[in-house]
Parts: C-alpha cells; structure tokens; sequence
C-alpha cells in the first residue's frame, strides 16, 4: 500500500436533493481502492476545459470500504466551478485522479461519548464516523441543523445512527447549543462540521462551559476558500510572476503556472504549503498560523490565504 | 535472494545466530560518513534503496523462522511484552492487514492470504508455509483467531512494532509488541505521548529535533511511509535486551576483550519505519531490529575502516547514552589494524559484491 494518486472512475452519479450530487467513484483499474477511515477526504483533479480545480471531499462510504468511494457534492451558487463542474459535467465512465485518502478529522478513539453537530452539507464527514462508531459500538449521537425539506436526504447513510436529531430554523426547531452542551457526560468528545458562523458558536460555546479545548474538534470548509480581488506574486527563487485570479487561489496560481508547491489538504489546516513572504501583506484565512506568525507578516498558506497588497514576493 | 531459513539458530544460550555472505552483503550498514551525527534523516521507505534489506516494505530474511520462535520464548516468560489498549482494535486489524497483504504479495512461496471480500466481516483464509500455519477467520472479528490480531500477526513478523494513536496533535504508544528492544520498556511506555518516550535522548532536543519530528509524523499520509535507520550496539546476538532480563544480559558487558570483540561485540541496526494506517487513521511503527558482529561486518572493508572511524569519533555522552562506555575500547582496539586510513565513498553500500572466502 504505497502510492500518491489513484486513478478512479465515476460509476455513479445520482440527484439527492436539488443541489446535492452522489457521486460513488472505483478504481479505474478495476482492483481495490486503499481503505480509509471515518472522517478521511480525498482531493479531486478535476480538469475542466479552462482550467482546473483541487477540489477536497468528505467520504461518506462505510470505512475501510475498498470497492468504491463516494461522496456528495453541494452545488454552491457562488461556485468557483469545481462544483458545477461535479454538477453539469462529470458523468458515469469518467475518469478522474484522485489523492490517496487523508484524515484532518478522525473521531478521537478514547472518547466515551462522540457528539457530533453538522451544519448543512457539513453532514458529510460523520455519515463516515455513524458507520464507524455503530461498527465498533461507541457511543454516540448526531445532531443536524439543515433545511427541513433535506431531514430525509442523508436517510439512506444514517441508517444505523441510534441518536438522532435534525434542527431547522424555525420555533422550537433550532438547536440550543449550550443546553445540549450542558447535558453531555465527562469524557465525551464534541465534533463539529459546518458554516463559519456554526463552528465558531459550537466552539464558543464549549469553551465558554468550561470543555477542555483537547475535546472539541472542528473541520472548517468552505468560507475559507471562496475568492477576492486579483493580486500578483512573484516566486524570488524562481524568478516567476503570476497573476492570481479573482476565482482562484494562490496555489492554483502557482500549479497553474507549472511551478510545483507542497501541499496536503488545500484548506488551510495541515501546514505543508507553509511559505516565507518576502514582501507584500499577506490576508491570513488559514486555521494554521499562531497570531504572532500572523502579525509577523513573514509567512503565509498558498492554499486559501491572499494578499491585501496589490503584490506578493514569495520565497518559493 | 532466495529463502534459506537457518531454523535452529538461537539468540540466547549458545547464541548460534550468524550471518550467511548474502545476509553480510545485505545488512543495513547506518552510517554514510566517517562522523555519526543525530539527525531526524527520514526519507520515503519506497522499494528502493542501497542494499536489498530496503527493498521490500516488511523484510523477511534468513533469520525468521528463528526471531519468530525467540519472540515466543520471551512472550512465554513474560506475556507483557505485548500490549494493546482497547481503543486500539482497529488499529490492530490495520496491522494485520497491512503485514498479510505485503508478505502474501512479496513471498508468495512463504505465505498466502485469501479473502472472499475486504470489509470487516469478511472470511480471510492466511497461510505461513515456513512456521507451519493456516489460518481461517472473519476480518474484524478477534474471536476468530487465537488471540488478539496485532499479536497474532506480529508474532509472525521480525522487528518490534508499535502503535501510536494519533490525539492532541500528539502521538500515544498505546499498543506494542516488543521483544527484540534496545534497553527500552514497553510496559513503562505504553500510554505515553511522544515526547514522553523520548525524553531521555541526549544532544537531540536541544536541536529541536524531536518537535519537528513529531510535527511531520502528524502529517504523515496513507500511502507514502517513511523510514529511517537507528544503531546500537550489544553483546552477543542477543533480541531481547530488555530492561526486565537486564540480569541476564547486562554482566555480557564486562566480558569483552580485545581479543574476543570481534566475535562478541554486535551492531543492532534498527530499520524503522512509520506508517499510516487505513482503517484506524492511527500510526504503525515496526522497528526491525538487525544483528551482526563487528567480525561479520568487517568483511566488508568500507564498512570496518568506516566503523572504526564513527565510533572513535562519537561523542561522550553518546557514549554513555547507547551504553558502549565498557566496551568500547576493546572494540576499537579490534578494529584499528583493519584501517588504513584510506578515503571512503559516501553512502552505505557495501559497494562490492562478493565477500572475500574466509
Ligand atoms: S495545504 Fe494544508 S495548509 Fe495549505
């Protein structure tokens, strides 16, 4: 089991709800797919006819499944393209390449209590960790917050989750975060997966109940990587100018170019594309860099971060 | 190289365990320059690498069916060496996994697995020609092996192995079988983190060596495992040189002399690799532990001049840390008319081919 990238074909691709795709994918060369655990992503290559996106999604499959992936993909209305792409293009037979699973988000296995709220599309890496956890028997409980025409759309996947609960916006339907905190046993780890706004409330509202900061986790996605107005880097050690589009981020930038950058999970959140800014102001959306990296100005993740400068020299 | 297993050899006792040429030519010599240096030195464990013993993700060699049966004896004395917390069961099937499905794939004359699906619940049917066994049993369920599946495999396995589960941007030990260590407890470090285990290296954390060690084996990735040699040195081919046997081994020291150090006096390689691990998102780390007399080695002639030049040049305080301080002299003393000072190629290759006829 060694290997950087997977050659997948789609085998699926079916409409759940009006802007959520299925889409199950199996190895291209008909053989085993790597298993992956409860929480894992994989990053998709998808080439478009202009240009083309890296594009991370949730597996949904029960863990450690090695006939096929799958993953659902929310077509969002300010879409960069990789989701409208997911949307209008991709079709059964297709091929794509794919980077071996990874994990950011894996249940904490000493938990005795796993507490999961989603936000939305959100949902999706704990219809993995459900599988999971009614496999292994851990404890657990799931709790929703989406539009209340979609409670039945992730039905199929939730199947074995024993406590379940779906919030909606409106009276006596919204989740009241600090009451659910309060009622939880010591020991339970909390997991939240959604919208900026929902995670930071989540997060907040632990904190504020006194939980051991070690006990709640948070997958970000989405927000960070939406784009802004257009800048230009330059690469000191390779003498290189790139103009970095509205829609893109820095990274595409520099791949699109042909220069080649470190990076893992595209979204701000591991550390591996970290690089040293020589000049310009960077405009931070990672979840990786202390305040005080941030305030020194002296490095920057390509992956989801800009610049509030008109210019960028990066020491790549 | 074709499988030869020298089943009666001992690592105890009468200490019969030697190596063949090929074993010799094979061996993971760790040092590339004439000075050590502590250093992090990971790279990727691909199939490739300067001696065979790199080439095969889990290497067997002519040593197995004996390590295997030593593994039992020190199991049968002292079950403790092998430990699994309970959160650990997934990893455990992780490991099992990973070993059947890489020497089914890389010795199939030895060993064999079938399976009639992948997901847990699937019937699994495991042959081991070279101990004798054949195993059926439903992947995922413990029940249907003879004991846990992590000790069940790695019983079957050279090297120690570790599993580290990953929490708190921090790694725990929280499962091991480990009886083949250098003067290290498993029962003292299981449960703790990674910078706990490491506390006692000299000169490695002032570099910060260990911070960013475990920072990178945070990020490590399903698929690309990564490996990294580690050395020291005992006396008498001895696998087990727990802290717990220490009374049985520790007195070996005082019995090198200038004469006898080239027989007596061993290099113990460690090949160490890390792996991620599928199912569990946890991190494998088997240490295959290699054995060879200074004697042996020094068949190889960049490898004496070269071994003399490393520990006439080591530091003090690794000295006394890797527990050399007894008989180092004596060692040294063996290995200086074997050195004649002549410039060595970088790397660890033996750089020849044939062993000159004893
Ligand atoms: S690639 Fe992970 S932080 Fe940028």
């Amino acid at each position: 089991m060694i290997g950087e990238t997977l050659e997948l074909t789609v085998v699926g691709v079916d409409d759940i709800a009006p802007s959520l795709r299925h889409v199950r994918l199996a190895a291209a060369d008909g053989g085993q797919l790597p298993p992956a655990s409860a929480g894992a992503n994989i990053q998709l290559r998808l080439q478009g006819e202009a240009r083309t996106w890296r594009n991370a999604y949730s597996l949904i499959s029960q863990p450690g499944r090695r006939d096929v992936y799958e993953i659902i993909v929310r077509r969002v209305p300010e879409s960069r393209g990789g989701s409208a792409f997911v949307h209008e293009v991709l079709k059964p037979g297709d091929r794509l390449v794919a980077s071996w699973p990874s994990n950011l988000f894996a249940p904490q296995r000493t938990a005795r209590h796993h507490l999961m709220i989603a936000g939305g599309i959100g949902i999706t890496p704990f219809l993995s960790y459900v599988a999971d956890f009614a496999h292994n028997g851990a404890s657990h409980a799931l709790h929703v917050c989406c539009r209340e025409s979609e409670t039945a759309t992730f039905a199929p996947w939730l199947q074995d989750c024993g406590d379940l609960n779906y919030y909606w916006d409106a009276d006596g339907h919204r989740l009241d975060i600090p009451a659910l905190l309060a009622q939880q046993p010591a020991g339970t780890h909390l997991y939240v997966c959604g919208p900026a706004a929902l995670n930071d409330q989540v997060i907040q509202a632990a904190a504020d109940a006194g939980w051991p900061a070690s006990h709640v986790h948070c997958e970000h996605f989405g927000a960070a990587l939406s784009g802004g107005t257009p800048f230009t880097a330059f690469l000191s050690r390779s003498g290189i100018e790139v103009e970095v589009g509205e829609s893109e981020s820095l990274l595409e930038a520099i791949e699109r170019i042909g220069a080649s950058a470190p990076c893992l999970c595209r979204g701000g959140a591991c550390g591996v594309c970290v690089t040293g800014v020589l000049e310009g102001e960077p405009e931070h959306r990672d979840h990786y860099l202390g305040a005080d990296e941030r305030e020194g100005g002296q490095l920057i993740m390509p992956c989801v971060s800009r610049a509030r400068s008109a210019r960028l020299v990066l020491d790549l | 190289m074709s499988l030869v297993f020298k089943p009666e050899e001992t690592f105890r006792g009468d200490y019969t365990y030697r190596n063949s040429d090929a074993a010799i030519l094979r061996f993971p010599f760790p040092f590339p320059e004439d000075r050590y240096m502590y250093s992090v030195n990971i790279e990727p464990h691909v199939r490739s690498g300067p001696t065979d013993v790199f080439h095969r993700p889990f290497d067997i060699d002519e040593h197995y069916v004996a390590e295997c049966r030593d593994r039992a004896l020190t199991l049968e004395q002292d079950p403790g060496r092998c430990q699994a917390l309970p959160h650990m069961m997934t990893a455990q099937w992780d490991t099992l996994e990973l070993l059947m499905e890489n020497m089914a794939a890389d010795y199939p004359e030895q060993f064999s697995l079938t399976k009639e699906g992948d997901v847990f619940g699937s019937r699994w049917t495991w042959i081991n020609r070279p101990l004798g066994i054949e195993q059926s049993f439903i992947f995922g369920d413990p029940d249907t092996l003879p004991c846990e599946p992590f000790e069940y495999i790695t019983r079957q396995a050279q090297g120690d192995f570790a599993i580290c589960d990953q929490r708190e941007d921090n790694l725990y030990l929280d499962a091991g079988m480990v009886t083949s260590q250098a003067d290290w407890s498993l029962a003292f470090n299981v449960g703790m983190n990674f910078m706990e285990w490491h506390g006692p290296v000299p000169l490695a954390h002032q570099a910060g060596v260990f911070e960013r060690a475990l920072k990178y084996l945070l990020m490590l990735r399903l698929g690309q495992p990564v490996r990294r040699l580690n050395w020291t040195m005992s006396i008498n081919p001895r696998l087990d040189t727990s802290p717990e046997s220490y009374p049985e081994w520790g007195p070996d020291r005082a019995s090198v002399t200038v004469e006898n150090a080239g027989g007596k006096v061993h290099l113990r390689v460690e090949l160490q690799t890390l792996w991620r691990l599928p199912r569990s998102n946890a991190i494998l780390f088997p240490i295959r532990c290699f054995l060879i007399s200074v004697e042996e080695l020094a068949r190889v002639p960049k490898w004496g001049k070269r071994l003399h030049r490393v520990l006439s040049s080591l530091p003090p305080e690794l000295v006394e840390y890797k527990g050399l301080t007894r008989y180092l002299p004596a060692t040294l003393a063996w290995l200086a008319p074997l050195d004649d000072g002549a410039e060595l190629a970088t790397g660890i290759g033996p750089d020849i081919t044939e062993l000159a006829p004893l």
